[in-house]
């Protein structure tokens, strides 16, 4: 359409294409909808803008935000992107591509999939990964969903409330309506019994304390019930991982292995099990062939547990999956390695351990869970006016000290320098006590 | 395309380094053996050039709609501008935290609002929830607000949501999660529901429902007026699954049919990309109805796939208030010159004036003789890889053995349409003369058809 | 045209059973498994599980479809075919050899109101 760089029609175009469908006008082929449904007014929208105009617009709304140092995680990580990754998902070969469902001409993402899959299993020990899920929350409450699927004739489920609350409110909704009875607790083993299917638990605290699940999986087993572990996949570099505690499933988001904040999506949930109940995994699998010649190559498989199969009797709706950022992490891990990711976390916990004491030194903090070992993200108790605090942080261009359950709490990552941590510690000193 | 048979691990050597990383004057901190990971963790070590390759050598094993033509139908693969990309990668917005203070995110909220506001104008809808990621998503978190609806009535008998023979097969598992039952309601031999069969189907135990219009034959639902005044009447709730919307962009909005709930995939109707399968984004929009009852049922874990909103806004600030008038009709426009253009060849069952997509039956001639079997709408679908294009959707909808089903959007050009149509009627010419061409492809792929009933008996799932 | 053994009772869901003493024998016929096509995986009960007739108590996948097994009787499962586990394909090889479990009958009568092969004839085609 001339003027217009997205419709290629011309009114040639148009008339050659009427003749041929043997209408006279483009209104014609609405000959079907009744009169009333056509919308005849002038729709509220702006008017139509150039590439340039789109750009300003955008330029001045970013405008608007503040941008901040951020030292607050509770499920979005401030972790640095390497330069590869918007570059290799940006290609349009992976961005602008269907669902792999022809799988000859579908190789690159089913390939990288694969390489999720695995890369999912060695962080956490599992033997089978999915394709991946909406996000860490979504994830948490469908293997709740699926470790009812996995057990016969158990339909109760306990939740940690040591989990994020963004976890909490969506296992909350996911599972309200469903014949699932949840109960939430503290202390899940207070809970067990015999009608409970599945058992969540954090692997880091709301509060960013390291749990010590020891004892937690052989009882959750005893009770006949699957243990999940909700993790930061970052973290399982250093820390024991699902498989080493016992769980059965392991949840989580994928966001903090170099996907950007982007004001909380996309990101990426990740869903791995055990073996035993890898017929119960919602949503995709991608699985290695071969075709007709040998050569090896990877399809969707285990279809026969999806929703498009078996629709009101598959453990989930779920129909896609996040593909494009599972290549992010995908990338991401392999320029990182073992050593890479290693010495990711090392950085953030030398630098969250560093801003702990600094912050206790300037006598406005009071320690929250003395003796506690965190990783990079602490709470504290504060002893001046939280409303001030977070201000006064603001006004210097650091995101901090973020309320929760009467602490506040702040997260450190690689990305964080030490004399940015200085001078956010300098800000503090300035609080009146 | 050509095949590169490499998966990264196989790449790896140890002691190599693809990171780049700052040096720590901080000291290392000690945290409890205990609590430490035992097993070596097996990631690649790979440099920063061979992660680059390998994965550039995958891409080249892809096809996306910047290669080449969809004719992909209910999943309207229209061309992704790239000022979308742009507009997503915006540094200002790329770095925002989601738990950021209010006074510091207002930028993003005008987004949000801004989307909002543009959705609600060209759906006839009040206001949308951008929390879900997918379509599927969306259709989860919709049947939730039906629900909620009810319960806030207290209304606690309706438990039974109405669907079409011909609806998308998510629409069960969706409503199962939701604790919901699906009765279907038949269509009649025009594709259309049947209003006289919905009629028994209605009372105080139907929540409501589910609709696509066009319906996934492409046809509009003409009686939509009659069966939402007999929803209605019911105490029910009309969802608009926003999977089909697109011919209607610009022309028909849900709210004016009566539609009460509905969900669009901006990464279908507003030109986000596939991105492979995700991430996508399904508002959900609410009318006037549910707006009293509202309550938002918080399916993920932020505010949604924010990055493709900023996308789909984007999209709908170049499109304008002039430009949108034009989407529907051109989609619908190509959408009917193909299939006048191959009725010749393939089966076309219903043959009346289509919306988006429309559906044949296979070929008219399939090629079967004594001793061989005919081409099949999978040899078909197949044989197009070879000639550059993606295949169309397959034996769906269900209603008919050989579904081909066929959606080519507004932004194909005259020329693209052709060739597509030259192409199948070439492919409708071989089937005719020796079905085994179709058997055997694709023959020009990265890979032939694969061995999927292995896949699934021994699975091999990880590297 | 499907094969049907004379010497089996049916289920109008396609399993047929071989009655030995309080034994049911269950399987899928000829015409099921050439329905599924290739069968990949078995989903089945553990041994000690009860069944009842006419629920569900497994599943038959293939690459694209997945189909319910319903119970002809009721009963506890005595024992469960676990060559099945890595060879689902034997089903499609010999459906009346490869049965699925064995079932102890906890109401012989239930056997009545099951098919027998001319019957079932008429259902499976």
């Amino acid at each position: 359409m001339a003027g217009f760089s997205y419709f290629p029609h011309t009114d040639d175009d148009i008339r050659v294409m009427l003749e041929r469908v043997g209408v006279r006008s483009l209104d014609d082929l609405y000959s079907d909808v009744p009169a009333d449904f056509i919308y005849k007014g002038e729709y509220d929208l702006p008017a139509a803008m150039s590439e340039q105009e789109v750009r300003d617009f955008f330029e001045e709304l970013g405008k608007k935000n503040t941008q901040l140092k951020v030292f607050v995680g509770q499920g979005a990580y401030d972790h640095y992107v390497p330069s590869v990754l918007p570059y290799i998902t940006s290609r349009s070969e992976f961005l602008t591509a269907y669902t792999p469902y022809q799988c000859e001409i579908s190789q690159g993402t089913l390939r990288y999939i694969f390489e999720w899959q695995s890369m999912v299993c060695r962080l956490t020990g599992m033997d089978v990964a999915n394709a991946s899920m909406y996000d860490g929350p979504s994830a948490a409450a469908e293997a709740l969903r699926m470790s009812v699927a996995c057990t016969r004739k158990r339909n109760k489920v306990v939740v940690s409330t040591k989990l994020m609350q963004n976890v909490l409110d969506v296992v909350k909704t996911y599972l309200k309506y469903p014949d699932i009875e949840v109960v939430y607790a503290w202390d899940v083993l207070t809970e067990l019994g015999p009608d409970v299917a599945g058992v969540i638990v954090p692997s880091i605290c709301r509060h960013g304390v390291i749990q010590d699940l020891t004892g937690i999986a052989d009882a959750v087993h005893a009770a006949g019930a699957l243990l999940i572990e909700y993790c930061d996949p970052s973290a399982l570099a250093v820390l024991k991982t699902p498989a080493e505690w016992g769980a059965d499933i392991a949840v989580g988001d994928g966001q903090s292995l170099g996907i950007p904040l982007c004001y909380g999506g996309p990101y990426v949930g990740f869903l791995a099990c055990k073996s035993d109940y890898m017929r119960k995994l919602p949503g995709r699998i991608v699985g290695q062939s071969v075709d007709a010649s040998g050569k090896r190559c990877f399809v969707l498989t285990l279809q026969a547990r999806e929703q498009h199969i078996r629709r009101e009797k598959a453990t989930s709706n779920i129909c896609s999956n996040q593909s494009l950022m599972a290549l992010w992490v995908t990338v991401y891990l392999s320029l990182m390695g073992p050593e890479g990711l290693r010495k990711v976390n090392e950085l953030s916990c030398a630098g969250a351990h560093y801003l702990y004491d600094e912050l206790l030194k300037t006598g406005r903090f009071e320690e929250a869970f003395p003796g506690r070992p965190f990783l990079k993200e602490f709470c504290l108790k504060p002893l001046v006016p939280v409303a001030t605090l977070q201000q006064k942080l603001l006004d210097a261009g650091f995101f901090g000290a973020l309320e929760l359950d009467g602490y506040v709490t702040f997260c450190v990552t690689e990305k964080r320098t030490k004399a940015e941590i200085d001078a956010l510690v300098a800000v503090v000193k300035e609080i009146a006590l | 395309m050509r095949y590169y048979d490499k998966l990264i691990f196989e790449l790896s050597h140890k002691g190599r380094t693809g990171y780049s990383l700052p040096g720590s004057s901080l000291g290392k901190v000690a945290l409890p053996s205990e609590l430490l990971r035992k097993s070596p963790l097996d990631l690649p070590e790979v440099s920063e050039v061979d992660v680059v390759r390998h994965y550039t050598n995958l891409s080249q094993m892809n096809f996306g709609v910047d290669t080449g033509f969809y004719p992909l139908g209910s999943c309207t693969m229209k061309y992704n501008p790239k000022i979308n990309e742009e507009i997503a990668a915006h540094p200002l917005f790329a770095g925002l935290h989601p738990l950021q203070p209010a006074e510091t995110v207002k930028g993003a909220q005008e987004v949000i609002d801004g989307l909002d506001a543009a959705l609600a104008a060209i759906t006839g809808m009040k206001h949308f929830t951008f929390l879900p990621c997918a379509g599927a998503h969306g259709e989860l978190t919709g049947l939730m607000l039906m629900r909620e609806y009810h319960l806030a009535k207290g209304d606690t008998a309706r438990v039974k949501v109405i669907v079409p023979d011909s609806a998308h097969g998510t629409n069960p598992a969706s409503a199962a999660v939701c604790g919901l039952e699906i009765v279907e309601v038949k269509s009649g031999a025009d594709g259309l529901v049947d209003v006289e069969a919905l009629k028994p189907l209605l009372g105080p135990d139907v929540a409501g429902i589910m609709m696509t219009n066009p319906n996934t034959l492409g046809l509009f639902e003409r009686q939509i007026g009659e069966i939402a005044k007999l929803v209605h009447e019911a105490g029910g709730l009309l969802y608009y699954d926003g999977a089909n919307m697109n011919p209607l962009l610009g022309k028909v909005r849900p709210g004016d049919m009566g539609f009460d709930i509905m969900h669009l995939n901006l990464h279908k109707t507003f030109s986000t990309p596939h991105g492979g399968g995700g991430p996508g984004s399904g508002p959900v929009g609410v009318g006037e109805r549910v707006l009293p009852y509202l309550r938002i049922p918080q399916t993920s874990g932020f505010h949604g796939n924010f990055g493709v909103m900023l996308r789909a806004y984007a999209y709908i600030l170049m499109l304008g208030r002039e430009h949108v008038k034009m989407a529907g009709p051109l989609a619908t426009l190509s959408a009917n010159y193909i299939k006048e253009s191959l009725k010749d060849c393939y089966k076309l069952p219903i043959p009346t004036v289509c919306k988006h997509e429309f559906v044949f039956d296979g070929l008219i001639n399939d090629g079967a003789r004594e001793g061989k079997a005919g081409a099949t709408t999978l040899d078909v679908a197949k044989r197009l890889l070879d000639y550059g294009y993606h295949a169309p959707t397959i034996y769906f909808p269900l209603l008919f053995h050989q579904a081909l089903m066929i959606e080519p959007t507004e932004t194909e050009s005259l020329e693209t349409l052709d060739d597509f149509i030259a192409v199948m009627k070439k492919i409708a010419a071989e089937a005719a003369e020796d079905p085994d061409i179709l058997h055997g492809a694709p023959h020009n792929a990265p890979i032939g058809r694969p061995d999927e009933t292995t896949a699934a008996r021994n699975p091999i799932l990880k590297a | 045209m499907s094969k049907i053994l004379d010497e089996l009772l049916y289920s109008e869901s396609h399993e047929w059973v071989k009655v030995d003493g309080n034994i049911a024998i269950i399987g899928v016929s000829d015409f099921a498994q050439a329905e599924m096509g290739d069968i990949t995986y078995v989903d089945v009960p553990a041994e000690g599980d009860t069944v009842t007739k006419e629920e569900d108590f497994g599943a038959l996948e293939s690459v694209k479809a997945s189909s319910e097994l319903y119970s002809p009787v009721s009963g506890e499962v005595v024992a469960v075919n676990e060559e099945l586990e890595d060879k689902p394909e034997l089903i499609n090889e010999d459906p009346y050899g490869a049965w699925i479990i064995k079932v102890e009958m906890s109401d012989k009568s239930e056997l009545e109101t099951l098919l027998n092969a001319a019957a079932y004839a008429e259902i499976a085609k």
